[in-house]
């Protein structure tokens, strides 16, 4: 089927755009930002703050962009002297009540009113001599604070807890320049997407308690990330100070997460920053473990694979990448007869209503499906119990309890590919540090078998270095004439020669937003 | 309306329910006019006015669930028309019109005759004796009797100032 | 017009011929009068009909905005298969109108059987009527009319044994000007916020619920019984000459007139007769100073302008204003105009429902200045200031409420500066406490 699409010109540049397109969305085909407030692509457009104002040749007066559709052969100004005219009126209208707090505000560097003020807003206020609007700050739920001083009235917030959480626990209340966003006591803001609101809020009036006064937003580093917390594979931003990970945001893909993400993955990011860390490689078991070199490493690895005669038990977290847990399953390839496992925890759905398709998932791991389509199963107690007799044992930053600890110590060597000191394995043989996923880079396969990179957003502790480094290094030692993979890309291109879901695949194929592998391909390996 | 004293409020006060018995019905009884039960959220807010002269959040909460609506969505709504009232008021309520048309005429003397007369003092407040709130009001629709007046339901219109104390003692 | 003097014999009088007359107010007081004469000669024509009839008389919208009527009731789309709704305007708040109050209290079937005909005309089966919640005695002899109206089969399952169905809600606001605006209003009736809404999408298409709606003032459908029993060309024909203005319009005069009321007049009547003659022009010793005409939303004429103007609407743009509501404020020379237009200003600011910037921001601010000016610390630059504001608070926005607020302040610093100057000079010592 053919969309019937509809020529017009934005400030000179033709775009064809679908019809029904507005013009907000066809100037930004074209290139062009039109400076917004209330409007989101993911919300109901209210066209209130009026800062989107165009001029539309032949219209009599100027014309919001969010909510006027394209029309055939039309001539828009963006920049026009009244178009910009009337944007740095609004900038003032709204100025004239905000606090100018800039200072000690957290939004500051990244508030939109900050940026289009610094674009095209007035040098001076003529809101001389009067007194600004008074509200105090407010608690509103578990991690968002209010600060009405600042707040622009464009109703994100609200129309976010209507339409999209299905949540109607915020108003406008009052009427005129005495408005403002309102709650009442006996309900919390504390819907388990909540923290959207924060991220929504152009300006800094509803601001994240867990990133109260952490950073500034030009102290941050910004990558590209797939949250870790459950099988939805939301697309994230880790942003990082100083090598330490401050703050999750949702990053957008219209086909995943939209603009969004949930509370509990916004805030599961904590062990991110673990201090704990193994941080180099140690060989020899039962108080004897030594610090080695990578090499002497890698050939103790290899050596260990090699002598194992015998079944072979790999045990990985969830949170593992789809590169370290390919490469491990190949290394150990040709040893006994292999058992793999990957731990998912479990927990309640939470979806969230107003976007079909999006749910913190019960499956609380982001790997669940890259793993199964690599041949591991999630029947993870009885792959603790085959421990006991395995000639080799590998645990890939796994999660043990106590008893899951002993059980993998009761059988063959234990090699422990860990990300944090466990004083519970001293019974490994090699014990060796490999990065956590903010610590390197990778592939995520969500529930909708889409592979999406995730890019390293701070360094890695010591010595350590990515699992699937560690796995092919070995692999390349068992035989001759195999070359071990040097980054991650090739990693990843490596993986379809032993899981035909990722034949052909390349991170060029895969962007930031990720591909859709053929279920087909994908095989029996994909079922659950 | 707004004859009877207001309950204070306080959490420690039980909250006694509006929409049962009669009032109950008559609020069902107007879910057919309307296609949603939504619609019938200001008459059931004037019902509630009428019962407790004033709309409590805790009114707001009872509104809500039965219209099935959440309290902050109810309060969004209250706020915004002036004639809810969320705070206790006196046992009679006085609107005075003091918009321009009335303002030409001398409304600021009614105004003044007023709060002397209720002994409120300023607009907005209660007498002391809890007897009146005086509360300006804008545009009342009569612009050609002015100034209008309106006490409780009574809509009273070319009050002067010489009229405030006869018309006060209407009231008890 | 009958109510609170006698009727001028200058005035024609349609709609208020029984104005003051207590005995028109019940069913068969009505009937009496000649009333649902006209709701059952519409029954028996088909809507488009009807809908003819209207767009013959040339009646356009009472409410402000002068819209045709019959051409809004031809948008209403026909067979669609959805409900249609009426929803009558009487919120009647815009300062200086007075005028819908009138029919209601004193011809409240005059009303009900002008709605049920244009009920019938675009094919809706029911009709809400919002009266602001102030009204309390419309309100009340509203309801009693509507509960009289269904009790003798005027409304209801099978009115006047037609066999169609109209049914009649009357819905009571609760303080809120901006209801008066039709996309506010019918949030309001949904149990919102009276938000206007943006437009596309038109009532006609998806209005109250969603659906196909229109939306009429009192005054206009008061006037539908009358054309429908005499004709569309008889409406038409009322008017004194222009055939864009057809037929009688109540005009409200207020303010600093000896006579202050309303008045039924055919449009084309000269304001200042309207002025001076019927409303009984200025009290002893002071002349005119300014009129503002339609409502407080329009700019303020100058007595000059005013006295030159004829009431119609070209005829009242043709001296720098609009007819609006028709609800005349008028002034003499005693008036403190900038005061007047500081509490027009306080007024809209106070009714602005914070949606569009401009308006939530630019009405309180220009209130601001304004009462600087009056406390006597306004400075020269506050002029040129309020003027580039109500610039960006004119067609700016949503609804017009920020141009309204815009209108009195324009017109009032170009025609009464000297008084402004007054202020700022300290010629003229303040009258507001200082802020």
């Amino acid at each position: 089927m053919t969309t019937d699409l509809v020529n017009c010109t934005i400030d000179g540049v033709p775009v064809a755009v679908p019809k029904g397109t507005s013009i907000i969305e066809a100037a930004k085909q074209a290139g062009i930002l039109v400076p917004h407030y209330c409007y989101h692509p993911s919300l109901p457009s209210p066209a209130v703050c009026r800062m989107c104002l165009v001029e539309v040749e032949k219209a009599p007066k100027l014309q919001p962009a969010c909510v006027t559709t394209v029309a055939e052969g039309q001539v828009v100004h963006v920049h026009s002297p009244a178009a910009e005219k009337a944007r740095e009126s609004v900038l003032e209208f709204l100025l004239i009540n905000h606090p100018l707090d800039c200072p000690i505000c957290d939004q500051a560097g990244e508030c939109e009113l900050q940026n289009y003020v610094f674009q095209e807003g007035r040098a001076g206020t003529r809101y001389a001599e009067y007194a600004k609007r008074y509200n105090p700050v407010e608690d509103f739920g578990p991690d968002v604070l209010y600060v009405p001083n600042r707040c622009i009235l464009c109703t994100r917030c609200v129309r976010f807890m209507d339409h999209v959480a299905q949540e109607p626990v915020l108003n406008v209340s009052e009427r005129g320049d005495r408005a403002y966003i309102g709650i009442v006591e006996e309900q919390r803001l504390d819907h388990p997407w909540a923290g959207n609101v924060v991220d929504l809020c152009p300006v800094g009036s509803l601001i994240s308690k867990d990133f109260l006064h952490k950073a500034r937003a030009w102290e941050v580093d910004k990558s590209a990330g797939i949250c870790p917390g459950c099988s939805q594979g939301c697309n994230v931003m880790i942003d990082t100070r100083d090598d330490v990970v401050v703050r999750l945001r949702p990053r957008p893909n219209l086909e995943v997460n939209r603009h969004f993400i949930c509370d509990t993955g916004r805030l599961d990011y904590r062990w991110m920053n673990r201090g704990d860390r193994v941080e180099a490689p140690l060989a020899g078991s039962d108080g004897g473990a030594r610090a080695t070199d990578w090499e002497a490493a890698a050939d103790a690895l290899a050596d260990l694979i090699r002598a194992a005669r015998g079944p072979v038990v790999l045990l990985a977290s969830g949170r593992a990448s789809t590169e370290s847990l390919g490469w491990l399953r190949r290394a150990v390839e040709g040893a006994g007869e292999v058992t793999a496992a990957v731990r998912i925890p479990r927990g309640e759905e939470a979806p969230l209503a107003g976007i079909p398709g999006l749910a913190l998932r019960r499956e609380r791991a982001p790997n669940g499906d890259g793993a199964r389509l690599l041949g591991y199963t999630d029947a993870w107690a009885d792959a603790v119990s085959a421990a006991r007799g395995a000639a080799l044992t590998v645990l890939l930053d796994a999660e043990l309890t106590d008893d899951e600890a002993a059980a993998v110590q009761a059988g063959g060597a234990l090699v422990v590919l860990g990300t944090v000191e466990d004083d519970r394995l001293s019974g490994a043989r090699l014990v060796l540090p490999v990065t956590a996923m903010a610590e390197e880079q990778g592939t995520y396969v969500n529930r909708d078998l889409r592979v999406q990179r995730y890019l390293q957003a701070k360094g890695a502790p010591g010595m350590a270095r990515p699992a699937w480094w560690v796995a092919a290094e070995a692999w390349a030692r068992l035989a001759p004439g195999r070359e071990a993979p040097a980054t991650a890309a090739e990693a990843f291109a490596g993986l379809g020669e032993a899981a035909p879901a990722f034949a052909g695949l390349r991170y060029e194929d895969l962007g930031l937003t990720g591909r859709v592998l053929d279920a087909a391909a994908a095989g029996a390996g994909a079922a659950r | 309306m707004s004859g009877q004293a207001a309950p204070a409020g306080h959490p420690d006060v039980p909250y006694e329910p509006v929409f049962v018995g009669k009032t109950r019905e008559r609020l069902e009884a107007l879910f057919p006019k309307y296609p949603t039960r939504q619609a019938c959220l200001l008459p059931a807010l004037w019902m509630v006015q009428e019962a407790r002269g004033w709309i409590s959040p805790q009114a707001m909460a009872e509104v809500g669930e039965v219209l099935g609506l959440t309290p902050a969505y109810v309060k969004g709504v209250v706020t915004f028309y002036t004639m809810y009232h969320r705070h206790p008021v006196g046992r009679h309520v006085i609107q005075v019109c003091t918009t321009s048309p009335c303002h030409l005429c001398g409304s600021s003397d009614v105004v003044d005759a007023l709060l002397t007369h209720t002994g409120c003092g300023e607009l907005g407040a209660t007498s002391p004796d809890g007897r009146f709130t005086v509360i300006e009001v804008e545009c009342l629709g009569a612009c050609g009797f002015a100034t209008p007046v309106l006490i409780d339901d009574d809509f009273i219109e070319s009050v002067t100032p010489e009229r405030v104390p006869g018309l006060l003692a209407r009231y008890a | 017009m009958g109510y609170p003097h006698p009727i001028h014999p200058r005035e024609t009088v349609v709609l208020s011929k029984h104005f003051g007359d207590a005995g028109a107010r019940t069913y068969d007081g009505w009937v009496e009068r000649g009333g649902y004469q006209a709701l059952r000669q519409a029954l028996g024509m088909t809507p488009a009909a009807v809908t003819e009839a209207v767009k013959t008389s040339g009646l356009r919208g009472r409410g402000g905005a002068g819209f045709p009527t019959g051409l809004k009731w031809s948008f209403m789309p026909v067979g669609d298969g959805k409900p249609h709704y009426l929803v009558c305007n009487a919120d009647e708040s815009e300062p200086g109108t007075f005028k819908d109050r009138e029919i209601m209290r004193w011809t409240p079937h005059q009303l009900i059987e002008g709605c049920a005909i244009a009920a019938y005309a675009i094919g809706a089966e029911v009709c809400y009527i919002y009266i602001r919640g102030e009204f309390t005695d419309p309100l009340a002899i509203m309801q009693a009319a509507v509960d009289e109206a269904y009790a003798k089969g005027a409304l209801g399952a099978d009115v006047l044994g037609s066999g169609t169905r109209i049914e009649m809600v009357i819905h009571r606001g609760a303080g809120a000007y901006i209801c008066g605006e039709e996309t506010a209003l019918m949030n309001s009736i949904e149990g919102k916020r009276g938000n206007p809404r943006i437009k596309p999408p038109f009532p006609a298409q998806a209005g109250l619920f969603g659906m196909p709606t229109t939306v009429n003032n009192v005054e206009t459908l008061a006037a539908v019984p009358h054309i429908i029993t005499r004709g569309g060309e008889w409406y038409k024909g009322l008017s004194l000459g222009n055939p864009k203005s057809t037929g009688t319009k109540l005009f409200s005069v207020c303010g600093h007139v000896m006579k202050p009321g309303n008045y039924e007049i055919t449009m084309g009547f000269p304001m200042k007769d309207l002025i001076h003659d019927l409303a009984g022009g200025m009290r002893p010793g002071r002349t005119l100073k300014a009129v503002i005409p339609g409502g407080s939303s329009v700019p303020i004429m100058s007595a000059a302008e005013a006295e030159a103007a004829l009431c119609d609407y070209e005829g009242i743009v043709e001296q720098g204003s609009q007819l609006g509501s028709a609800g005349f404020i008028v002034a003499d020379d005693s008036a403190d105009m900038v005061y007047e237009i500081y509490r027009l200003a306080r007024f809209y600011a106070h009714e602005s429902c914070a949606q569009c910037t401009q308006c939530r921001e630019g009405t309180a601010w220009t209130t601001k200045i304004l009462e600087r000016i009056l406390s006597g610390q306004g400075k020269q630059a506050d002029l040129d200031l309020l003027l580039d504001l109500a610039d960006q608070m004119t067609g700016k926005t949503i609804c017009v409420l920020s141009d309204s607020c815009a209108a009195p302040v324009v017109s009032g610093i170009r025609k009464f500066r000297d008084e402004f100057d007054a202020y700022l000079s300290g010629a003229r010592g303040p009258v507001l406490a200082a802020v």
